[in-house]
Formats: C-alpha cells, sequence, structure tokens
C-alpha cells in the first residue's frame, strides 16, 4: 500500500527514529509531562494491536479494550499473590490471548458476518464491567487480593527485576519499557505482515472467498490474528496497570472501548503507523479536554468520530501518504479499480 | 403456587420488557440493514422526554405514551437525514457513525441535564397475589409489549405504508421502479424505529431512573436480542425475547442480575455458534 515504506530502509529508519525520540523525549520533556506520555505509549500499543486485527485482518472488534482489561487485571492479581512479576507479566498476555481464542474460536467458526462480529464484542465488553463491577466485598477475593467490584485494585505492584522483587521498576524505567515494548512490537508486526502467515491474512481481508479457495482456512487465519492483537492488548493492559497502580472496570467501559476505535479510524487503518499517530493525537486532545470545563468530553469524541467517517474515512496516515505520493512521483492518475477499502 | 404466579408474572415482565427495548433497533436492523449503535441513546432521549414533561405538568400516561415516541422519532428523521443517508450499503461505517452519534448524546445529555440521576414515580400502586405484592407497572409494561407487537404486526400486514415498506425491504430497487421513493421510506422507518425506542425509554423511565450513560445498560440486551432472533424482525424479536428473558430471570432468580446478564450473553454466543442466522434464520423462516 505504502510501497516506498514498506522497504526494510523505511523499518530501519523508523526503528532508529523511535530509539532516538525514546532516549531524547526524557531529557527535554518536563517530568508531569512525561507521566502523560508514558501513558500515551501504553496505550499506542492497544491502538497498535486493534491496528493489526482491524487493519490487516479485516476483523472489527469493538471490544480491544476487554483484551486491555483482562491483562491489566490477570496481572494485578496474580502479582498481589505471587510478589515477583515475571509470572505476572507472562499471565498478562496469556490470559487474554486464551479469552480472544475461546471467544474467536466461536465467532469466526461460526462465520458470523462482521456487523454481528462487532456487536457481540462490544456486548462482552459492556458485560464485563458490570461482572468486575459486582465483585465488592469480601467474598470476591483471588488469593490475597480482593477485587473491589467499581472501586478497582489499589496499589498494584511495579513489575520487578526478573526473579528479584526488591528491584522494582522505576517511574522513568516504565517509560523505557513501555517505549521498547511498542518499538518491539511495531517491528515484530511489519515483519510478520511481510512473512508468508501476514500475507495470507491480507489476503482474507481482501477477498476471504478467493483466499479460501486458494486453501488457506480464513477461520483459522482470522482466529490466529485475533489471538495475537488480544495478547498485545492484555500487554498494554499490564503496562497501564503499572502506570496508574490501579485497575478499576473503566477499562471495559464504553467510553474506553470507543476510544481506541477513534484512535485507530483517526490515524488510518491498514497501516501500523496510523493507529500510533491518531493514539497520541486524540490523547493530547483528550488531556486538553480533560482541563477545561466548557465541553464534554464525549460530545467531542463523538463528533470527531462522525466526522472522520463521513469525511476522512481512510484516516489521516493514509491521506496524507496518498496526497504525498500524487504530489511526489507521478502524476494524478484516476485508478482503472477503486481501490478496495477497509472501513 | 402463590409464588410460581409471582415468578411467571416476572419473567412474562422480563420477556416483555426485553421485546420492548428491542423493537426499535429491530426495526432499523431489519428492515435497513443499519446496526444502530446509539439505540441506547434513544432510549435515554425517550425517557429524558418522559421526564421533562411530566414535571411541566403533563399528564405521565400523555408524556411516556405519547411525547417520548414522537420526540425521539423526530429526532431520529433528523439523524437519518444529515448522518445516516450518507452511509447506506456500508454496515460497518453506518456501526462507528453511530457509536460516534451514541457519544455525541451521551455527552450533550451531561452538558444539558448534567450527570444526575432523575426519576419519576411509577404510575399504579401494587397488586395482591396471596401473601405477595407486586407493582402493578409490570403488568402494564406487559399490556404496552403486546399492544405495541400487535400494532406494529398490524400496520405492515394490513396498511399502505406497511406494504411499501415490506417491499422496500425485498428489494428497494424494484420498489423504485414501481414509483416508491426508497429514501423517504427509509427516512420514515427510521423514524419510527427511533420512535418505539423512545417510547421504550420513557416506559422504563419510571422504573430505572434516567442519567446520561443508561444507554450502555440497555444496549448489550437490545443487541443480543436482535442478533439471536435473526431476520424476522417481529417473529425474531419475540422467540429471542422470550428465550434470553427466561433464562436471565431463571439465572437471576437462582444467583444475581449480574450472573443472568452473563448467561444471557454465553447463551447468544453459543446460540450463535449453531445458528449464525439467529433463531427466525433457522425457523419459522416465513415470518415477518
Amino acid at each position: 500500500m505504502i510501497a516506498h515504506w514498506q522497504g526494510n530502509g523505511g523499518l530501519v529508519a523508523a526503528t532508529a527514529l523511535g530509539l532516538v525520540l525514546l532516549l531524547a523525549l526524557p531529557q527535554v520533556v518536563d517530568p508531569v509531562m512525561m507521566i502523560e506520555l508514558t501513558s500515551y505509549v501504553i496505550m499506542a500499543i492497544l491502538a497498535l494491536s486493534l491496528g493489526l486485527i482491524w487493519g490487516y485482518g479485516g476483523i472489527l472488534c469493538f471490544g480491544q479494550s476487554a483484551f486491555f482489561g483482562i491483562g491489566a487485571y490477570a496481572y494485578a492479581i496474580a502479582v498481589i499473590n505471587f510478589g515477583d512479576s515475571t509470572i505476572p507479566l507472562l499471565l498478562s498476555i496469556i490470559v487474554p490471548g486464551l479469552f480472544a481464542a475461546l471467544l474467536g474460536y466461536f465467532l469466526f467458526y461460526a462465520r458470523i458476518t462482521d456487523v454481528y462480529f462487532g456487536v457481540i464484542t462490544l456486548t462482552v465488553t459492556l458485560i464485563l464491567y458490570k461482572v468486575m463491577g459486582a465483585t465488592s466485598g469480601s467474598q470476591y477475593v483471588i488469593g490475597t487480593a480482593a477485587i473491589g467490584g467499581y472501586n478497582g485494585i489499589p496499589a498494584v505492584p511495579p513489575l520487578n527485576f526478573p526473579g528479584r522483587p526488591d528491584a522494582a521498576l522505576s517511574f522513568d524505567g516504565l517509560f523505557y519499557l513501555s517505549g521498547l515494548t511498542l518499538l518491539a512490537i511495531y517491528v515484530g508486526l511489519r515483519l510478520m505482515l511481510k512473512s508468508r502467515f501476514g500475507q495470507v491474512v491480507v489476503a482474507i481481508r481482501e477477498n476471504e472467498r478467493r483466499a479460501e479457495l486458494l486453501g488457506y482456512d480464513a477461520r483459522f487465519y482470522k482466529l490466529a490474528t485475533f489471538t495475537i492483537g488480544g495478547a498485545i492488548a492484555g500487554l498494554a493492559g499490564c503496562l497501564f496497570a503499572n502506570w496508574g497502580m490501579f485497575i478499576s472496570p473503566d477499562v471495559f467501559g464504553l467510553a474506553q472501548s470507543a476510544q481506541v476505535i477513534i484512535w485507530v479510524i483517526v490515524g488510518g487503518t491498514g497501516t501500523l503507523l496510523g493507529p500510533i499517530v491518531g493514539c497520541f493525537a486524540i490523547q493530547w486532545i483528550a488531556t486538553k479536554l480533560g482541563a477545561q470545563q466548557v465541553l464534554n468530553a464525549n460530545l467531542v469524541l463523538g463528533t470527531i468520530l462522525i466526522g472522520f467517517v463521513l469525511l476522512v474515512p481512510k484516516g489521516v496516515v493514509p491521506t496524507i501518504g496518498d496526497a504525498f505520493r500524487r504530489l511526489k512521483f507521478r502524476p494524478y492518475v484516476a485508478p482503472l479499480v477503486e481501490q478496495r477499502r477497509v472501513p | 403456587m402463590d409464588l410460581l404466579v409471582v415468578l411467571s408474572f416476572e419473567a412474562l415482565k422480563a420477556v416483555a420488557s426485553l421485546a420492548l427495548i428491542s423493537v426499535g433497533l429491530s426495526i432499523i436492523f431489519g428492515m435497513m440493514r443499519v446496526i444502530n449503535l446509539a439505540h441506547g441513546e434513544f432510549l435515554m432521549l425517550g425517557g429524558y422526554a418522559a421526564i421533562v414533561a411530566t414535571k411541566a405538568g403533563i399528564n405521565i400516561w400523555v408524556a411516556t405514551l405519547l411525547i417520548s415516541p414522537i420526540v425521539v422519532g423526530v429526532i431520529g428523521v433528523v439523524i437519518e437525514r444529515t448522518i445516516i443517508r450518507f452511509l447506506y450499503g456500508r454496515p460497518r461505517d453506518t456501526m462507528l457513525a453511530t457509536w460516534g452519534l451514541s457519544l455525541l448524546l451521551v455527552g450533550l445529555a451531561t452538558t444539558v441535564f448534567g450527570n444526575t440521576t432523575e426519576g419519576i414515580s411509577a404510575p399504579a400502586g401494587s397488586l395482591q397475589i396471596g401473601d405477595y405484592r407486586i407493582a402493578a407497572y409490570s403488568l402494564i409494561i406487559i399490556v404496552i409489549a403486546v399492544a405495541v407487537f400487535a400494532a406494529i404486526w398490524a400496520v405492515f400486514r394490513f396498511t399502505r405504508y406497511g406494504l411499501i415498506a415490506r417491499s422496500t425491504m425485498q428489494n428497494a430497487d424494484m420498489a423504485a421502479a414501481l414509483g416508491v421513493n426508497p429514501s423517504r421510506v427509509y427516512a420514515v422507518t427510521f423514524g419510527v424505529g427511533a420512535g418505539l425506542a423512545g417510547l421504550a425509554g420513557g416506559v422504563m423511565a419510571p422504573i430505572t431512573g434516567i442519567v446520561p450513560t443508561i444507554g450502555a445498560a440497555y444496549v448489550a440486551k437490545a443487541f443480543i436480542t436482535v442478533i439471536g432472533g435473526g431476520p424476522a424482525i417481529l417473529a425474531g424479536t419475540v422467540s429471542a425475547s422470550v428465550m434470553f428473558g427466561a433464562i436471565d430471570q431463571i439465572i437471576t432468580y437462582l444467583s444475581t442480575p449480574v450472573i443472568g446478564e452473563v448467561a444471557l450473553l454465553a447463551a447468544a454466543v453459543v446460540l450463535l455458534r449453531f445458528m449464525p442466522q439467529g433463531i427466525t434464520g433457522r425457523f419459522f423462516r416465513r415470518a415477518a
């Protein structure tokens, strides 16, 4: 799609730029902004997970925050019990991955349409919100961790060096860890999408029936993509629980689910850079909105979502990419076949 | 014996409320293939319309049964003309746009009404069954649900609009060739669906109270019902409401309401695994 970026040169350049930003930002940005910035980076990982399954897998998941929240809860509950954070970190990836696999099995193998898929995933998230909210009281305890209903789990212990619970991660450390994770997942996904597996996933997005007639089981590939996306979202949830040292059912709320969708649609589906850019932009706007009282944040986010669906359905990054290419590489020629867009 | 009567009455009420809050969504989805994620917010607006009207001194029955559906129906037509009509044939984009609409309406309601629960007291008192008392309003909900479904059936079956709407639903191009204006049919149908959502919101307002975010409490149930029901609007909504309402009520009685909703969702997911087209995709295929 963006051919001149998909050479390995582009990937190396993007990685180098990411590393430079990662090292330089803490030197030039003030500490309060660093706290905000760390949360943006963590949310960008979540955005990337949806960017994979929606933009490349063609799977319209409205409940990506479900896996994010499950990852966060899995980490919080396990780390309170174990003390050492190594196994909890792994659990925060495995548990949401398994949950995604189970849900995906029922939905993909039933071959329900993508519209139903969106609704069911949204419903799952809303019901998780209620379930986790209903767990206040002393009977809802897993090991030594009280789940706490709508009050959430406070004082979640931070990540530590594997095997040494006393060597806890500092806040700067969390920024570096989150940034490296984002970079690693970005590079990993780029490589995965170039692999045979990734090519099949994209082929299924482009034309599911044709891919099946060529012998690929679309259900399996979709399930695999969905599971990978769920696991990545869970890892982001683990980092988020570290960031706030707190986790509550709000991660399953309608607003959180909508935000992930907005990041991806604003940044652009079908790219990996788009969701990250969209996430940073919208988060920054949301921070600014939170600081004033005139306009309700939901009002603005809703307007942005409607506006982008109606006016800029491809998202910012692909739109800029198209304009750039038209300008630079060749005179604009109307394409013979309308390019298939992933909405 | 009395307990049995009370329990079946409660189950009937659960089925009726489920059918009532789903039918507007079902009509918009069944006729127009539009998944309206702002459905819960239409219910919320219906509730506010009823509360504002009642507080202004209007009779509560007029407020819930007339003003709520009319206000939300008009809002629905406006939304169809300004947003939805640009997105026909693009179900994914429609879902995203209506989700944006849902956020926008929540934000708007929060700005106007504030983030507090408002309520009106339920009219009618209670009924005595043996040693138990039940709210008479529950009986009224059942009556309203039956009346609404009978009315929808009659409109689709016997009126000119019903004929035109059903034909447009089957084949919009052919209907247009025969002189029907599909664009207008869609606008009216969306308005009717929104109006029914408004009616449900108004009727439920005395029981639940209304906050700007109450839509989220309704949408999950409404979507499960509509998807589980499948393509036939009335038969689908009724059969899914009976099945899910019964499951919800039984599990709720045995444990807690939250577990009841989880059971509802699990039942729907498992159902879809074996009947991807919903209940009426498998059975009663010829039903309306």
